[in-house]
């Protein structure tokens, strides 16, 4: 199957921490693949990677076969247009309506007329059942309607790759099933690609066709759902089973702590 | 030697600093021109920055211009040149303060106010998610601030002295007596267009320019968090009041101090 999205050899570091180092995967088309790994691993830098906001130190990201690092800003832009993100916050635009905000993009990028845009952004907002809700502003909606509004419009111009920034972080468990029925349902019925990065094992397990497990700046394991929990890499189970110590220690590296406390008596 | 190495970085954090503040000025004002799309979004911020910024300046001008003549009054009166106030009072404001505070009136309301709404959309990702949705932030948020703020600060002075030259009537005029004929007709002889008024104006445009550079900036540029925007705001006001009294010193000293 073909890839729309391949990364090879890529090393990337900031403030002198690196992040990733010399690691590639590749994001089948059609297909939802998750990006797992521990909090602060930087899967959302790996996303801003593949949007080219971040340039990576070493190392290659295609798009369709173009190189992303080395696109012109002009370029980037109309890549753009066939990608979309759904950010953390929903990063919803606070000073229009959540109409206004959806017909965002198609009045930046097409010539329809109002009329057109109307029943587009109202198609979009019963997709992820906000219909009733276009005239709210975001201030008025809750964290779990926020998001379903940031992703009615980030599939408002039907694009080729949706990326999901830990779309289900501070969710109850009522909008967390809302956001899995929806994820699943938009790649099923748009043909979409899926880039879902997350820390919520059991809700991926369940959309998930391809999963990268990411930790101390490497892939750890990538597979199938079925391949990754009957992994027998002792990081990946203590990611899957969240325990608590284990090759990710409990402890933040310090000295020991007789000698922290007794250092000066002994 | 530890002082040396300071000052180097220092120096250096500097010029960065100022090298990504051109970039993002070139970026944003250097752009294919989209009047459709601009005009309405300059439209809305000139009523933000300017319109919502009448009251603070007509009621500055006002007191400015009253305490002016009364302190102008106390003053010529006893050389019985008490009829000069006019130009007194219009020169002042027409040259000096009327550019001068109401830069720095329009720091403190909108040059904060901008970079906390920048800084803000910043932290919370609106932006990146601009950028992702294939619109330049920098034509998008930053140029219709930085032209909302160059379009509406001339005009702010302007009304912030024609309001100060009432309150100067005010006080010098129809309460301690001064001849209103006199006031009007010697301020009429005396303000010359080009070197009174219009010096004030182009005056008042490079203050616009700059503190709306600073202000979108130092948005642009700050750390997404409390903390980083609330520093950020801090620094848009002391740095374009900072940079506002300073340059004022030279564009007088370059229009009235040779003559």
């Amino acid at each position: 199957m073909e890839n729309l999205i391949e990364i090879n050899n890529l090393t990337f570091s900031r403030s002198g921490r690196v992040i990733y180092d010399d690691i590639s995967l590749q994001i089948k088309k059609g297909k939802t693949t998750a990006i797992m790994g521990p909090s602060g691993i930087g899967k959302t830098t790996m996303l801003r990677l593949m949007g080219g906001q971040l340039l990576p130190d070493k190392g290659d990201i295609k798009f369709k076969g173009e190189s992303i690092p080395s696109m012109r800003r002009s370029r980037l832009f109309e890549v753009r247009r066939q990608m979309s993100m759904l950010f953390q916050s929903g990063a919803l635009f606070t000073d229009m309506s959540v109409f206004d905000n959806i017909a965002f993009p198609l009045r930046e990028h097409t010539k329809l007329s109002e009329s057109i845009i109307h029943t587009v952004v109202m198609l979009k907002l019963q997709a992820v059942g906000l219909r009733g809700a276009a005239g709210l502003m975001p201030a008025e909606l809750s964290g779990g309607m926020a998001r379903r509004a940031a992703l009615a419009r980030a599939i408002a111009l039907d694009p080729e790759l949706i990326m999901y920034d830990e779309p289900f972080a501070g969710q109850d468990p009522i909008s967390m099933g809302v956001l899995v029925k929806l994820i699943k349902a938009l790649n099923d019925a748009l043909q979409l690609t899926s880039v879902v990065v997350t820390h919520d094992v059991s809700e991926v397990l369940t959309i998930a066709d391809y999963i990268y497990i990411l930790a101390e700046q490497r892939v750890i394991g990538s597979g199938t759902p079925e391949q990754i929990k009957n992994s027998d890499s002792p990081l990946v189970q203590q990611f899957l089973q969240g325990q608590a110590d284990g090759p990710v220690p409990f402890h933040y590296p310090a000295s020991s702590i007789a000698k922290a406390f007794l250092g000066s008596a002994s | 030697m530890n002082f040396l190495i300071n000052l180097g970085a220092s120096t250096l954090n500097r010029l960065e600093m100022f090298g990504r503040a051109t970039f993002m000025l070139f970026g944003a004002i250097i752009a294919k021109p989209q009047p459709l799309k601009m005009i309405p979004l300059i439209i809305k911020q000139i009523h933000i920055v300017g319109v919502q910024s009448l009251l603070i300046i007509v009621i500055s001008g006002l007191f400015i211009g009253m305490v002016m003549a009364l302190q102008g009054y106390t003053i010529l009166v006893d050389y019985g040149a008490e009829g000069s106030l006019g130009p007194m009072v219009a020169l002042s404001l027409l040259r000096e303060l009327g550019p001068v505070v109401t830069a720095l009136l329009f720091a403190g309301r909108a040059g904060s106010a901008l970079t906390a709404e920048i800084g803000l959309m910043k932290a919370t990702e609106q932006l990146s998610s601009l950028e992702m949705m294939a619109v330049d932030p920098l034509r998008r948020v930053i140029a219709p601030r930085l032209w909302a703020g160059i379009i509406s600060m001339p005009m702010l002075a302007l009304i912030f002295s024609a309001v100060g030259i009432l309150g100067g009537h005010l006080v010098g005029v129809d309460w301690l007596g001064v001849d209103s004929g006199s006031y009007w007709s010697i301020m009429q002889s005396t303000v010359d267009w080009n070197k009174d008024v219009l010096n004030g104006v182009i005056k008042t445009i490079v203050f616009a320019f700059v503190i709306t550079w600073i202000a979108t900036f130092k948005g642009y540029d700050s750390i997404p968090t409390s903390e980083g925007i609330s520093k950020a705001t801090t620094e848009t006001v002391v740095f374009s009041s900072l940079a506002v009294l300073g340059l004022d010193f030279i564009l007088t000293a370059l229009m009235f101090g040779i003559e």
